[in-house]
C-alpha cells in the first residue's frame, strides 16, 4: 500500500513537472489594518491577472510554457511587517518578482529590501518618490518600478489645477505627518502652488490614529483660504470633512488618489459630494482594453474596480510583457527587459519607463465625486 | 478672541471624552491596584456597539446609549470575572500582561466581523449656532453635558451611597472589608461594570462626534485617557476627570497656537514636566506600602 502510493505520488509529481513548470510571484497587500480595501483590491486584481493567463494555457517564456502561482503575503499597511514579508517572499518562497506593497508607508522599506535581493518588486500604487529613488545616492533603484505617476506629477497636477481650473489662489493644506505618501504629497504641493503663485494659508498636520482635527481645522478656518488640499486616506476623510463641516467650514476640500476607494463613499455619506481629487484612471471613460477588464472585475467580483485594482492589473500586465521578452525566467533578466519596456498598453493608460529609472511617464485624471459615484473631469498629462 | 474660546470649546469636548475613559483606568486601580490595559478596548466596543444599535437594530438616541453602556458593563463583568478573579492573588504584573491579552482579543474578535472601518449613522441632530464668531454644534453641547452629568452621578455615587463606602472600603483594606462583611466579589464586579459602563458611553459618544469606527481605535485613546488618569492622580476619580479635561485642554491648546507637527511631543513634554513636578498626579496621594 505504501509503495502503491508512492508510485502513484511520483507519476503524479512528474507528470505536474512534465507539462507545466512554475513561476512564483509574490503578492504583498495591505489585507488587514488600516486600509484593508487597498489589500482587498489589490489581492482580487492579482487574482484575476493570473487566472486569466494560466486559463490561456499559461505563459510562453523562452519556448516554455510556465503557469503562474501566486504567494500572497499581508503586510497589515505597516512598514516592518512589509518589510519582513518581502524577505520571506525572497529568500524562502524564492518569488521572481513581487508585486505590491501599495501604499508607501509599505513600499518604501520593502523596495529596499528588493533591491538589496536583487529582485524585481513592481508596486502598483506608491506614489512617494523614495519608493524608487534611493536618497543616499540620489540613483533610481535597478530592480524598483511602478505601475502608477509620482507624487512630484500628482503635486503638480493638483497645484495647477486649483490655479487655472478653479481659478482660486488661497490654500490650506490638512495631511497625515507619520504617512509617507500624504507627507511628500503636501510638501511638493506646497512647493509647486506657492512658486505658480498661490498662497499657503495653512499648513497643518496630524498623526495616524488621531480622530480628533478640530484644533487644526478651527486654525485652518482662522486662515480664510479658498480651498483645502486633503491627501489622506479614505477611512480618515470623512473624519476630516464632517469635523470641518460643523466647525461651520464652507470651502470645499481637494484630495488626492489615496481618496479613490469606493468605500469613500460608504463612510462619508454625501459629505464629499463635489469634491475633486487626483486619480490614475477614470473608470467612465475607459479604453476598450480598459473596458474588457472593468467588465470582467464586475462580473466576478461584483463590485467595479478602483485605481489600485486597475493599477494591480497593469502591474502584472508590465511583467508578463517583460516575460515574454525573457529566454528563462530570471529575476536579473526579468529586470532589463522591463526596463527597456518602450510600450505597454495598459488599462491606466500608456505608459513607458523613463531611461534608467523604474517611474513610468503616463497621465493622470481629475475626478468628482457626484450622486455617490467618480466621474471624470478632466485629463491632466505629464 | 473668538478663535480662542471656539479652541476652548474644541477642548472641552476631547477633554470630557478621555475623562470619561480615565474614570474607568482609575475605578479599577482604585479598588484593585490593577492597570486594566483592556479599558481602551472595551471603549473600542461600546462604539461598536453604538454602531449595532444604529444600524442593525435602528434604535433611537436614548435606547442606543444604553445598548452601548449595558453592553459594555456586561463585558467587563464577564472579563473581570474570567481573566482577572483568577489572579487576583497572583503577582500585579500577571494581571497586567493578561489585561494586555484581552484587549487585543477583544480587537481581533472586532475583526473577525470586518475589517473594514464603518461609517456610524447620525442619532443626534447636526444643528449648529454661531454666536459672535463661534461655532457651536449641537453635539458638542450633548458630549459635554453628557458626560459632565455622568461624572456628577459617579462622583456622587462613590461619595454618598453605601455602594460608594464599599468601593472605598475595599480600596482602602480588601481583607478587612471582607471582615467587616462587604461582599468583595459583588462590589468588584459592580467597580467593573461602572468603569466599563463609563467606557461604553464614551465609545458611543466617540462614535457620534468622530463616526468613523474601526477595531484599532481603542489603542491611542485608550493609551492617552491612561495618561490623563495617571496625571490626574490614578485611583482618585476627581482626578482623573481632571486629568482628561487637561490633556484635552494641552493637545487642542498646543495645536492651536504652536506647529501642529509639534502637538504630541511638546503636550506630552508638559505632562511629563508635570508628574516630575507632582509624582503622585495632581489629586492623587501617596498610599504608605505596608510591610
Amino acid at each position: 500500500m505504501k509503495r502503491s502510493l508512492a508510485c502513484l505520488a511520483a507519476v503524479v509529481f512528474a507528470g505536474q513537472v512534465g507539462t507545466a513548470a512554475e513561476i512564483k510571484i509574490g503578492v504583498v497587500a495591505e489585507l488587514t489594518g488600516d486600509m484593508p480595501a487597498v489589500g482587498a483590491s489589490c489581492k482580487q486584481a492579482a487574482l484575476m491577472a493570473v487566472d486569466e493567463v494560466n486559463n490561456a494555457g499559461g505563459l510562453k517564456v523562452g519556448g516554455s510554457t510556465y503557469t503562474v502561482d501566486l504567494e500572497i503575503e499581508d503586510n497589515a499597511a505597516k512598514a516592518d511587517q512589509s518589510a519582513l514579508a518581502a524577505q520571506k517572499l525572497i529568500a524562502q518562497d524564492r518569488v521572481l518578482a513581487i508585486i505590491g506593497p501599495n501604499a508607501s508607508l509599505g513600499a518604501v522599506p520593502a523596495s529596499a529590501i528588493a533591491e538589496g535581493g536583487r529582485t524585481v518588486m513592481i508596486t502598483p500604487w506608491s506614489t512617494n518618490p523614495k519608493t524608487t529613488r534611493d536618497m543616499r545616492t540620489g540613483r533610481p533603484k535597478r530592480y524598483v518600478f511602478r505601475a502608477c505617476y509620482t507624487d512630484t506629477f500628482e503635486g503638480h497636477v493638483l497645484a495647477m489645477f486649483i490655479l487655472n481650473q478653479l481659478k482660486l489662489k488661497r490654500a490650506a493644506v490638512l495631511y497625515d505627518v507619520a504617512s509617507e505618501a500624504p507627507t511628500s504629497q503636501s510638501e511638493l504641493f506646497r512647493r509647486i502652488f506657492t512658486e505658480k503663485g498661490g498662497v499657503m494659508t495653512a499648513f497643518e498636520t496630524y498623526t495616524t490614529g488621531d480622530r480628533d482635527f478640530s484644533a487644526q481645522l478651527t486654525k485652518i478656518k482662522e486662515s480664510n483660504p479658498d480651498i483645502i488640499f486633503l491627501p489622506s486616506y479614505y477611512n480618515d476623510v470623512p473624519l476630516v470633512v464632517t469635523q470641518a463641516k460643523r466647525l461651520g467650514v464652507t470651502v470645499p476640500f481637494l484630495g488626492s488618489d489615496a481618496w479613490s476607494s469606493p468605500e469613500l463613499i460608504t463612510l462619508s455619506q454625501g459629505t464629499v459630494e463635489g469634491y475633486y481629487f487626483a486619480n490614475h484612471y477614470a473608470a467612465d471613460i475607459a479604453t476598450p482594453a480598459a473596458q474588457a477588464f472593468i467588465q470582467a472585475y464586475k462580473a466576478r467580483y461584483k463590485a467595479l474596480p478602483d485605481d489600485v485594482a486597475a493599477l494591480t492589473y497593469d502591474a502584472f500586465g508590465l511583467l508578463f510583457q517583460a516575460l515574454k521578452q525573457v529566454d528563462k525566467p530570471e529575476r536579473e533578466a526579468l529586470r532589463n527587459a522591463l526596463s527597456s519596456i518602450s510600450r505597454y498598453e495598459g488599462v491606466t493608460g500608456n505608459m513607458r519607463f523613463q531611461e534608467g529609472s523604474g517611474d513610468p511617464i503616463k497621465s493622470a485624471v481629475i475626478l468628482q465625486v457626484k450622486n455617490g459615484r467618480f466621474v471624470w473631469f478632466a485629463n491632466a498629462n505629464p | 478672541m473668538a478663535y480662542l474660546f471656539q479652541q476652548i470649546l474644541n477642548a472641552l469636548q476631547l477633554g470630557s471624552i478621555y475623562a470619561l475613559i480615565a474614570l474607568g483606568y482609575t475605578m479599577v486601580y482604585g479598588i484593585m491596584t490593577m492597570i486594566n490595559f483592556a479599558h481602551g478596548d472595551i471603549f473600542m466596543v461600546g462604539a461598536f456597539l453604538c454602531f449595532v444599535a444604529a444600524t442593525v437594530l435602528g434604535l433611537s438616541f436614548i435606547p442606543a446609549l444604553l445598548f452601548s453602556m449595558l453592553g459594555c458593563a456586561l463585558l467587563g463583568v464577564v472579563i473581570e470575572r474570567l481573566a482577572y478573579k483568577p489572579l487576583r492573588e497572583a503577582p500585579r504584573v500577571s494581571a497586567v500582561i493578561t489585561a494586555l491579552g484581552v484587549g487585543l482579543m477583544l480587537e481581533h474578535l472586532t475583526l473577525v466581523f470586518s475589517p473594514y472601518p464603518r461609517h456610524v449613522p447620525a442619532l443626534w441632530s447636526s444643528a449648529s449656532w454661531h454666536v459672535g464668531g463661534v461655532t457651536l454644534s449641537s453635539l458638542q453641547v450633548l458630549i459635554i453635558v453628557l458626560s459632565v452629568l455622568l461624572m456628577v452621578f459617579l462622583d456622587w455615587l462613590v461619595r454618598r451611597t453605601m455602594l460608594g463606602l464599599a468601593i472605598r472600603a475595599i480600596s482602602w483594606d480588601r481583607t478587612v472589608a471582607a471582615i467587616m462583611g462587604v461582599p468583595v466579589d459583588a462590589v468588584i464586579s459592580l467597580t467593573f461594570a461602572i468603569g466599563a459602563s463609563l467606557g461604553g458611553a464614551a465609545g458611543f459618544l466617540y462614535a457620534l462626534a468622530y463616526p468613523v469606527i474601526d477595531p484599532y481605535m481603542g489603542v491611542i485613546v485608550g493609551w492617552k485617557a491612561f495618561i490623563a488618569a495617571v496625571v490626574g492622580g490614578i485611583g482618585n476619580i476627581r482626578g482623573a476627570m481632571l486629568g482628561g479635561f487637561i490633556l484635552g485642554a494641552v493637545e487642542i491648546l498646543v495645536a492651536a497656537f504652536l506647529p501642529s507637527t509639534y502637538r504630541d511631543l511638546i503636550a506630552f513634554a508638559l505632562l511629563f514636566i508635570l508628574l516630575i513636578c507632582k509624582p503622585y498626579g495632581i489629586l492623587g496621594q501617596p498610599r504608605p506600602q505596608k510591610v
